[in-house]
């Protein structure tokens, strides 16, 4: 271990990279954010009680909350498929395949927000088929806001699941297998915990964007108060009225709400590490 | 060596649920967007592309990008330099600010720019008698759209460094080399293709941003309005062609984006080995 004092710089230009990256980053992360910070401040706690527990700001919670968090566990199950595909099966069009996961991250939300939503309504393509066959709706409804966090969460655990699937030794499934273990046996005792972390990883960021996600789902919500109105929505609205004190203390409970997930997935990121670092 | 025999039947029921799934999320929604634009025929898909309020807003889509694109990419080189070159108190925090932007909702990011340069913050009388426009004007549009991509090019890049290790620079800089020369001739070459990587990530992301644009850019038709924002225009008033015509635009670059992107990655893997 080299003695930290002792270390001296021997690359030059650490004084203008840090430099740069700290004034960049100062002006566009940190100042925008303290001035949050500092607008927040100014918010007395009953105002700021008494609008985050407005029932159409709870409903609107609920609706953010509730579908961001049914889509990331549909991700999460497709993800993993997906995956475990692309990179233990040859097949024709693997290359295709593999070249549209990203397409959610390529395409503009508003594009895919009015895309889905007109594929969804009982006169498209698909809706028109879950309307006649099973009379379900799927745009304007909760329903259709999973869909299309659907859509945008999927590259993420797929992305964060694949490198794990790549570098896991197939050696302890073989010998699984040849001791008799069955399939199933072997995705839930052996892959599944390998995978885990990532496939966590994955989940928290595609519910955490699921959570903010704005220009794929405004479309095809419907928005209608109590039902289908989300959080974000409800925050822009504040804002159109120009009331910024409404509109920050919403923003406040969704931006906390979304770095307490995140907290929780470095937590468990960090606990993983230290546990197979050792076998590494 | 197989480790199941009968892999079979398993296999492809486990392609074709992926097939599927990836081709009514997201196939359809292109093919989509293509029909749709047609369907009022040919004459009609050229006036909604080539209206006027359309070219202006396609414009300022290309600038906003190009500006967001250089502004992140010299930061992400100098970011992920400085991350993986240099040991120093704050390294982590330096890394989860800069990971920060994308955790943010795009509304929430609008929100924190209107709070600090709108009418109710201490700097506005400032910027008003300098009769400097940020909120409502292109500045602003300019600002969320680089927060919002603020870790692309650096995410990219710093994981290639990181893996690389510092000798070859220590070397150089040992052997009296310039710190632009190191760079120049031996950090450059290893993250080119990554560099491209995350140019092409950003890029995407900049051109598409609706969320924070929309908060931000009070909607002025042909001066604030950008490609986005246009299509939401014409799909309110309920000119559905026209909407999908002009998004059929973003998906043909989209597409192309896609491919750019596979042939960095390819190149990437190549470089790996």
């Amino acid at each position: 271990m080299m003695n930290k004092k002792a270390y001296k710089r021997i690359i030059p230009g650490f004084g203008l990279s840090f430099g740069i990256t700290l004034l960049y980053l100062g002006f566009i992360v940190i100042i925008p954010l303290c001035s949050l910070v500092i607008f927040t401040a100014g918010i007395s706690p009953g105002v700021f009680l008494e609008t985050v527990t407005r029932p159409r700001v709870l409903s609107s919670y609920m609706v953010s909350f509730s579908t961001a968090l049914a889509a990331a566990v549909v991700d999460a199950v497709m993800g993993v498929i997906i995956a475990w595909v692309l990179v233990r099966y040859q097949f024709p069009g693997k290359k295709l395949m593999n070249g549209i996961i990203e397409l959610p991250f390529a395409l503009p939300t508003a594009v895919a927000g009015i895309s889905l939503t007109h594929l969804t309504t009982d006169k498209g393509w698909i809706g028109k088929m879950f309307h006649d066959a099973f009379g379900i709706d799927i745009a304007y409804t909760r329903l259709g806001i999973t869909v299309a966090l659907v859509f945008i969460g999927i590259p993420f655990v797929v992305r964060s699941v694949e490198p794990v699937l790549e570098k896991m030794d197939r050696g302890v499934e073989e010998a699984a297998d040849m001791l008799g273990a069955g399939r199933t046996k072997i995705f839930f005792d052996i892959i599944l915990p390998e995978i885990a972390p990532a496939l966590f990883s994955g989940f928290s960021l595609s519910f955490a964007r699921g959570l903010g996600e704005y220009g794929s789902v405004v479309f095809i919500a419907g928005n209608k108060p109590y039902e289908t109105e989300i959080a974000p929505l409800m925050i822009l609205s504040q804002l159109q009225e120009y009331d910024y004190t409404s509109a920050t203390a919403i923003a406040l409970v969704m931006l906390i709400a979304a770095f307490i997930i995140l907290l929780i997935n470095s937590y468990i990121q960090s606990r993983s590490a230290k546990i197979t670092g050792g076998m590494a | 060596m197989r480790v199941r025999k009968n892999d079979g039947p398993v296999k492809w029921v486990l392609i074709t649920i992926s097939a599927l799934f990836l081709f009514v999320m997201l196939i359809l929604p292109l093919i989509y967007v293509i029909v749709t634009s047609f369907k009022d025929g040919v004459q009609y898909f050229v006036n909604a592309i080539t209206d006027e309020y359309a070219k202006k807003a396609l414009i300022l889509t290309v600038w906003v990008t190009a500006i967001t694109v250089i502004c992140n990419t010299v930061f992400g080189i100098f970011a992920a330099w400085c991350l993986t070159r240099y040991s120093f108190k704050g390294k982590k925090r330096i890394s989860a600010l800069i990971d920060l932007p994308v955790t943010v909702s795009p509304i929430i990011v609008g929100l924190i720019y209107v709070l600090t340069y709108g009418r109710q913050s201490a700097v506005y009388p400032i910027l008003k008698n300098l009769d400097i426009k940020i909120i409502f004007a292109v500045p602003g549009i300019v600002l969320a759209t680089v927060f919002v991509t603020l870790p692309f090019v650096a995410r990219e890049i710093i994981p290639v460094l990181n893996a690389k290790g510092t000798e070859e620079e220590e070397a150089a800089a040992l052997m009296g080399a310039s710190g632009f020369r190191i760079f120049k001739d031996i950090t450059f070459p290893h993250i080119k293709w990554s560099l491209l990587y995350g140019i092409v990530l950003c890029a995407a992301r900049a051109m598409g941003e609706f969320g924070a644009v929309s908060v931000i850019s009070g909607h002025l038709r042909g001066k604030t309005n950008t490609l986005p924002l246009y299509i939401e225009l014409l799909y309110q008033g309920y000119d559905f062609t026209g909407a999908f015509a002009v998004s059929s635009v973003l998906v043909i670059m989209a597409v192309c984006i896609l491919i750019l992107r596979s042939i960095f990655e390819k190149n990437l893997i190549k470089n790996k080995d």
